[in-house]
């Protein structure tokens, strides 16, 4: 077999591709939560290895909190076009509209309230599998996470009874009304997806790579200036390098200080980096030791 | 950053490993020791662990708290569920299920073995070879792990000695050789200190093996996987039916042993049908051949009615295609199997009907006695037959583990209550 290398990448993507199959074969209305962020990129091209040449199985979705970078949304769109497959966009101005959200302010982080919207675009479209991009290597609670990650009629997470995952033999029954939550990408870590986009020549969102930005210096970190952030009394706005690691809730998304401006130095960056991506880029997880597991158990993603 | 080096990954793999020990041998300790010393902790982690540890009245930083994920665990100091861990060197990824070693907890080693390629078996130093340290073995001799390191830890509570740590090889050696268990490797660690872990430290010179990494980034697991008998069960058929291809069948699946080459003669299981295999497609394009475990879409020359579930095998190399066979299994459930009803088997791609018909025995796991049972409980290990409404195309576990291996699930609750390994045929081998 020498002859053969078999990468780590490569065992990770057929390990992806063999579960988005088994989801397509096994679940009777599955969705793609797509949000122009990098691993669900990533989900995409598996999808394309999964199901090539035909079409996806499957719509593709994005919850979208209003509170975006316009360039994801411009990629998210472009993207879509390219591929020619179906995206249902479900807002959380709607669950807003419904009274389902209640916001204390207009610039409040939104990313806590995407389960309600999740839920209801779930019930809306009867989903029964939901595959997602988060990955295991993000957060603790997730770590712990299965792969078909069950959850019941009110989309919570129960940590503690989950069923068990052998070999790569998943069950993925459901009752009406519950669904399973589907991570493809589970094994992979940051450096991975990094490493993937580079081999696949993957395209992704411009404030992925180092750019100039305004930014305010806010707790630990830094917050870019937007119309949901601007500088209270004290803070300085300070223009300087920057790219992000995710791309999340404009209000709560911090971008790193970074000169990293092509797929091959954020490769080298990641590689080296000290922070864990969460750490770095969300000021929601950073709330309490178990803010994650409790979101989860909630109904996110 | 120009002086650090690139990571490059490619070509060196990914190996998968679980610990097992007891309560308090040192698992977490250890695999906190493995990603510290190879510098995959982050600064916030650590920042976030050296907190709890001071919240909790203790100094230092406690390594074991990296794995201890949920809030529960966190709150009680133990570790209640299979969790797992990523970290990479410039030779390999690897990926670790740290799963905690109470009896109670049987099934998390049985699910963490399960996709392992290797099992560090930890035992204090202190204590030698427990019943715990046998019931380990036992299970991953069960689930078929390839290579096993025997980590006698704690080796500064024993000032080091030689002695202590040859005394427990030869003990653990004896009762290995039972279990048909090969590729065990033996090293004395201080995961608390770091000897022999990644550094080899000053204290244990008269050891001359590897250190632990040194044995993960190296150990073969090439032919972990079958690597003879070519099995491709079909999970997805593709038919997209537009109009440049309106009569292209791909049958979409994972190689799960063995590989293929274009013009090979196949046959299809159970129908028993046969073809040749006129394309192998991957995303890029065409390729002349394929291994597992490779997730490909092959085409054939003749049109054949197959669906999912159907297996793809080289004609002259076939697996059994049986509706009843004996198994392993490892009862998973709070609620006893009930042999009067039917439940429902998972086997690659397949989904079928199926009863209990027997239970032989319980296994002991701290004595390996065979116990006749009526009944099983959570944690289990029974030797059963199985009858199933429609044939399985299926190997035994011990030669193929990606085609002897399957999961019981409960029709009304829709859990995985079991999970299986398939006995070889009487009469056969
Ligand atoms: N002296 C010494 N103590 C150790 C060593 N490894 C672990 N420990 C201690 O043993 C206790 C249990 O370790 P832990 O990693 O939580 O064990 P686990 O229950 O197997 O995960 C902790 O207090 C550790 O600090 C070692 O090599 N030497
Ligand atoms: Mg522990």
């Amino acid at each position: 077999m020498s002859n053969h290398p078999f990468s780590h990448l490569d065992a990770l993507e057929s390990e992806a591709i063999h579960i988005m199959r088994e989801v397509a074969a096994e679940c009777a209305n599955p969705v793609l939560l797509f949000s122009g962020g990098k691993d669900s990129i990533v989900l995409l091209r598996l999808a394309e290895k999964a199901f090539r040449p035909g079409r996806f199985p499957f719509p593709l979705m994005h919850i979208d909190t209003e509170h975006n970078f316009p360039e994801v949304i411009a990629f998210r769109d472009h993207r879509v076009k390219e591929l020619g497959e179906r995206l249902i966009v479900r807002s959380m101005e709607d669950s807003i509209k419904k009274g389902r959200v209640v916001l204390r302010s207009e610039t409040q982080s939104r990313n806590a309230f995407q389960s309600v919207t999740l839920l209801d675009a779930i019930a809306e479209f009867k989903f029964d599998a939901c595959i997602g991009g988060a990955r295991r290597d993000e957060e603790k609670a997730r770590a712990k996470e299965r792969i078909f990650s069950f959850r019941d009629e009110f989309g919570q997470w129960d940590p503690k009874n989950q069923r068990p995952e052998l070999w790569d033999i998943y069950n993925t029954r459901t009752h009406p009304g519950e669904n399973i939550r589907v991570f493809p990408i589970s094994n992979w870590t940051e450096l991975d997806v990094w490493e993937y986009i580079a081999r696949e020549k993957l395209e992704v969102p411009e404030i992925y790579f180092a750019h100039t930005r305004e930014v305010i210096r806010r707790a630990a970190g830094l917050l870019p200036v937007s119309h949901l952030v601007q500088p209270q009394a004290g803070e300085k706005v300070e223009r300087i390098v920057v790219r992000f690691r995710t791309v999340g809730d404009m209000s709560c998304t911090c971008p790193v200080e970074s000169d990293a401006a092509t797929v091959e130095e954020i490769i080298a960056e990641t590689a080296m980096t000290r922070i864990t991506e969460r750490g770095a880029t969300r000021m929601d997880d950073q709330t309490s030791e178990a803010s994650m597991e409790l979101r989860k158990k909630e109904g996110y993603f | 950053m120009s002086a650090i080096e690139k990571i490059s990954l490619d070509q060196t793999g990914l190996l998968r490993f679980i610990t097992a020990g007891s309560v308090d041998d040192g698992k977490s300790t250890l695999i906190g020791r493995l990603l510290h010393d190879s510098k995959s902790i982050f600064e916030d982690q650590l920042t976030s662990i050296t907190n709890t540890t001071r919240k909790r009245g203790a100094e230092g930083v406690d390594l074991s708290l990296l794995t201890d994920g949920l809030q529960a665990e966190r709150e009680q100091g133990i570790t209640i569920d299979v969790a797992y861990r990523y970290f990479a060197t410039p030779k390999r990824k690897f990926i670790i299920a740290d799963t905690p070693g109470h009896e109670q907890y049987t099934r998390n080693m049985v699910t963490g073995a399960s996709t392992a390629n290797l099992a560090i078996i930890l035992i204090d130093a202190r204590k030698g070879v427990l019943t715990q340290s046998r019931r380990h073995a036992y299970l991953a001799s069960l689930v078929g792990i390839p290579h096993l390191v025997v980590a006698v830890n704690k080796m500064d509570l024993v000032d080091y000695s030689r002695a202590v740590f040859e005394k427990i090889c030869s003990d653990f050696s004896a009762f290995a050789e039972k279990l048909n268990l090969r590729n065990i490797a033996y090293i004395p660690m201080s995961a608390l200190n770091g000897d022999m872990v990644v550094e080899r430290g000053d204290h244990l010179n008269w050891y001359q093996g590897a250190t632990l990494m040194d044995l993960l980034e190296t150990v073969s697991i090439e032919d972990d996987i079958n690597r003879e008998d070519f099995r491709f069960p079909v999970q997805w058929v593709c038919r997209p039916q537009t109009k440049e291809l309106h009569d292209f069948r791909g049958y979409m699946g994972r190689i799960e042993s063995g590989s293929v080459r274009t013009g090979d003669a196949v046959t299809v299981l159970p129908s028993g049908l046969s073809s040749r295999i006129k394309e192998i497609l991957v995303y890029e394009g065409p390729v002349d051949e394929a291994f597992a475990p490779q997730s490909v879409t092959l085409t054939i020359e003749d049109h054949l009615d197959i669906s999912r579930g159907d297996m793809l095998v080289k004609i002259g190399d076939t697996p059994q295609v049986t509706k009843a066979f004996d198994a392993m299994l490892c009862w998973l459930s709070e609620q006893p199997p009930d042999l009067n009803r039917k439940y429902l088997i998972k086997q690659t791609a397949r989904v079928v009907k199926s009863v209990i018909s027997r239970i032989d025995y319980r296994v002991d796991v701290n004595t390996m006695a065979q116990e006749a049972v009526n009944a099983l409980k959570m944690n289990d290990i029974a030797h059963v037959g199985l009858k199933v409404q429609l044939p399985l195309v299926c190997d035994d576990y011990a030669g193929n583990r990606a085609t002897g291996c399957f999961i019981i699930i409960d029709e009304s609750s829709n859990n995985t209550v079991a999970a299986g390994m398939i006995l070889p045929a009487e009469g056969s081998a």
